[in-house]
């Protein structure tokens, strides 16, 4: 995968693997003892690590259409932004997958008054993660999750974001 | 994951190991709708005391089988589910939608 010079700097953690479900709890055994590491709490790092097993999950089904031998890349970078005076210590993790253009107004995501299977994956990302954007670059999807460790989600005014 | 079945008086006990993701989640739904239609268990009792993980497709074959449950007139409880489990239920507004216990005790005696 060609990727952009933002891509190429130094990344904490950097995984390449196949679309292939039973990858999935190899992602999220990488994820988790980073994150600890960071210092993120067992709440926090439970939802990044969902918030990004979700996502990687949804790269397989919908952009690859459940082939299982596409590629996907994922890396890690902390981040930390001022926020009233305090630094907060945040994680930003980038997925790029070579699948087709994902057109985000037609991703399945139901009502959570419906009570049927399926559907649910974009509203755990969104209720896991503090930031998530898609993107379309070149031929690549890129996404991009975020979470900070120290304030309520929504509680606070970021007033800037950089990598550490 | 694995998943094993014991009988304890009318109600059947599912027990899972492991984690449930889109790997294996199919087993999960096999499974429930197995003991809840084609054998038409009146009470089936899911163990998740040793599931460390669940994602959103193991939410759904779980709300697969409190569809099928509510179908058929059997109930479908859970028990031991770790905060991992309780939160992805919560996020999903589907925790207040099962019957959840803490132990097998509580299930079996609700």
């Amino acid at each position: 995968m060609k990727k952009s010079a933002k891509t190429r700097r130094a990344f904490l953690l950097k995984l390449e693997l196949r679309s292939h479900p039973t990858l999935l709890c190899v992602i999220r055994g990488a994820l988790e003892p980073l994150i600890e590491t960071l210092g993120f709490s067992g709440e926090h790092c439970r939802a990044i690590v969902r918030g990004v097993d979700e996502a990687v999950s949804n790269i397989m089904k919908h952009s690859y259409h459940g082939r299982l031998d596409q590629p996907i890349e994922l890396y890690c970078n902390r981040l930390q932004r001022r926020t009233n005076g305090e630094t907060e210590l945040g994680i930003e993790i980038l997925l790029f997958d070579c699948g087709a253009a994902v057109d985000t107004t037609k991703l399945p995501a139901r009502p959570l008054d419906e009570i049927r299977p399926g559907g649910l994956g974009l509203h755990i990302i969104r209720g896991s993660m503090d930031t998530v954007q898609y993107k379309r670059a070149g031929r690549l999807n890129r996404l991009r999750l975020v979470k900070y460790a120290g304030f309520p989600k929504g509680g606070c005014n970021s007033v800037e974001e950089k990598p550490s | 994951m694995k998943i094993s079945s014991r009988k304890v008086d009318k109600a059947t006990i599912l027990d899972v190991s492991g984690n449930i993701d889109m790997s294996n989640s199919p087993e999960v739904r096999k499974a429930l709708l197995r003991e809840i239609r084609e054998k038409g268990v009146t009470r089936v009792v899911l163990n998740l005391s040793g599931v460390g993980y669940i994602d959103s497709s193991g939410v759904a074959s779980l709300v697969e089988g409190l569809k099928a449950s509510r179908e058929s007139g059997s109930r479908f409880v859970l028990f031991g589910l770790n905060d991992s489990a309780r939160e992805v239920l919560k996020i999903s507004h589907l925790l207040k939608l099962f019957e959840v216990y803490d132990d097998e005790a509580q299930a079996m005696a609700s």
